[in-house]
């Protein structure tokens, strides 16, 4: 204990704890769910591992395999795979979001926060930060191999920024969603679960097959749902091609899930206690 | 300076989860100090807890901390308070000191000051060898301690320990207690929960009994075990079995009224006079036994 003399308990004089702003509160726990995320062996083990291997897959075995049009073979399908690999390791990248987030929640982390002099919704910021650089690395990881293995474009980098910022865009969405799936999961394990959703999406999508070689039945929900206009303007972008309107729809649909997302947030945080 | 304002002052509190009532129109009021809310599983003191530390809004009724409401005041409040709950949360990934750091900056306190202080609660709570190993590698017991020490790295006024040497064992609890004292010793009020006898009675000076939802009893462990009886008056023979076995009052009239009969009625016997045990007290205020027998 510091030298502080004893004094009545309510003395209204008494001194209080100063509490600290949205942004310091931001930054604290940034740093806390980065050092967390990288000290997860396990977990930066898969976030780079996931990406490595899907690539391979998709190139080697699969790339000779699908025709995908423009001259067919292992170059064009690598051309045409790369945004739905980083969509699918970026799926399993954000899910972990959910079990930080409930972990948090179920051990009374949370509670104790709610108690302090502070924003802490600013603890599902942390999270989010930790889970867009977890993700930067796996799309940076994609990339590598991806240039590795042959891939070349003749887009302008213009191209290829708008190109990732599109799926930097998808990324936070779905960890936004995660983030709230993580609030109302019953426990970690539990929220650990939702990850394989979004794990197996992307293969209902444009992303790996063109759509009209899926079953009629299918065809419907691959084409409209919302992966399917993220990966094809990604797609375009980054081989220099033009996306048409693709762009604005996937724009539309990630500020709608994060619009939904953070007014459910904003609903259920408040009132969420650890039982 | 003596307090005006009361630690907690509780008028017509109520809360219900569905149609199951939590706590059914608690009154309280007590001054500051170290106070037990004492209680078997279910009877509802992390919800009482959860309330008075800005947590939940109670349904009904009126629950003012050092003078702010819960509610309307609760962002001051959260100023002057820190929860420690009833399991250790503190963040397994991140070093003792990390953990202290963080919520240091988290109360306010510069990153310098945060460390500074941390160490010496980390000195203090016994923990310095362990400071820069993570969490996940403590013990039951100093997860407990860290989760105590952070929760006074700002040096609140009030701190709320919910069950805190629940799942400890002998040696560590006996170590939290001390600590518990020693905040006391400096100024710091204490509300906490338990549903040992020997803790409230060791630890506090004002406990409430908690069942059902219910404040059923008030008062010092002595006031407690006078309301449920008064003192047993025991004679055994020279082979230690009792013999016979008187009631009082517990009034020192009465008590002393019997022991003067007794000891004319039976020269040859030993006379004790015996108090009721909390295990006693509670049995009967309560109507169950709780797992405090143990000690
Ligand atoms: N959020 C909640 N929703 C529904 N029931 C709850 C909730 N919190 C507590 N309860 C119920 O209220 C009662 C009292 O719980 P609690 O305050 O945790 O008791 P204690 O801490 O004394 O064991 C229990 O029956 C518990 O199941
Ligand atoms: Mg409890």
């Amino acid at each position: 204990m510091t030298a502080t003399a004893t004094r009545p308990a309510t003395d209204p004089a008494a001194p209080v704890t100063a509490g600290t702003g949205f942004l310091t509160s931001l930054r604290v726990f940034s740093v806390r769910s980065l050092k967390k995320s990288f000290r997860d062996g396990e977990s930066m083990l898969m976030a780079i591992l996931l990406p490595v291997l899907l690539m391979l897959i998709f190139t080697f075995i699969m790339g000779g395999a699908i025709d995908v049009g423009g001259g067919g073979g292992r170059e064009a399908y690598l051309a045409y795979v790369m945004p739905a690999v980083v969509l699918t390791a970026a799926g399993f990248g954000a899910s972990y979001t959910a079990v930080v987030v409930s972990q948090d929640v179920a051990t009374g982390f949370m509670n104790r926060l709610r108690t302090m002099p502070f924003p802490s919704v600013t603890v599902l910021l942390g999270h989010t930060v930790s889970s867009m650089a977890r993700n930067l690395i796996a799309t940076a990881v994609v990339f590598l191999v991806g240039f590795a293995v042959g891939f070349r474009t003749e887009a302008t980098v213009g191209q290829l920024l708008a190109a990732v910022g599109l799926i930097l865009l998808w990324i936070l969405a779905i960890t936004v969603i995660f983030a709230l799936l993580g609030l109302v999961a019953g426990s970690p394990e539990s929220a650990n679960g939702y990850g394989f959703i979004l794990l197996f999406l992307p293969y209902v999508s444009s992303g790996f097959a063109p759509v009209d070689t899926m079953p009629g039945w299918l065809q419907p929900f691959a084409e409209h749902q919302p992966m399917t206009p993220v990966i094809d303007a990604a797609r375009a972008l980054m081989n220099g091609q033009d996306p048409g309107a693709d762009p604005w729809v996937a724009v539309a649909w990630c500020l709608g899930f994060m619009a939904i997302a953070i007014w459910l947030i904003a609903v259920v945080f408040p009132r969420k206690t650890a039982r | 300076m003596p307090y005006t304002t009361p630690l907690v002052d509780i008028d017509g509190l109520s809360q219900s989860f569905g149609d199951r009532r939590v706590l059914r129109d608690l009154r309280v009021s007590l001054p500051p100090g170290i106070h037990a809310l004492l209680g078997p599983n279910g009877a509802g003191k992390t919800t009482l807890i959860n309330i008075l530390s800005t947590l939940i809004r109670p349904d009904a009724g009126r629950a003012r901390v050092l003078g702010l409401d819960v509610h309307a005041d609760r962002a001051r409040l959260r100023r002057k308070i820190a929860l420690t709950g009833q399991y250790a949360a503190v963040d397994e990934a991140l070093s003792g000191m990390e953990n202290l750091d963080m919520m240091g900056q988290l109360f306010g306190l510069s990153r310098s000051a945060a460390r500074r202080r941390g160490g010496l609660l980390l000195d203090q709570f016994g923990l310095t060898a362990s400071k820069s190993a993570k969490v996940s590698t403590y013990s039951g017991g100093m997860r407990r301690k860290l989760d105590i020490a952070v929760s006074l790295i700002a040096e609140p006024e009030l701190i709320f320990l919910d069950e805190p040497t629940t799942g400890l064992d002998t040696r560590s609890r006996q170590a939290l207690w001390d600590e518990i004292h020693r905040l006391a010793d400096h100024g710091t009020s204490v509300f906490l929960t338990t549903q040992y006898l020997d803790e409230a009675e060791a630890l506090a000076e004002q406990i409430l009994v908690l069942d059902d939802g219910r404040i059923v009893a008030e008062g010092t462990a002595d006031e407690l075990k006078e309301l449920v009886g008064g003192a047993t008056i025991q004679l055994h023979d020279g082979s230690g079995h009792l013999r016979a076995e008187h009631a009082t009052d517990g009034s020192a009239a009465d008590v002393s009224r019997t022991l003067a009969e007794l000891a004319a009625q039976y020269p040859d016997l030993a006379v004790t006079v015996r108090k009721p045990s909390m295990d006693e007290v509670f049995l009967q205020l309560t109507g169950q036994p709780t797992e405090g027998a143990a000690s």
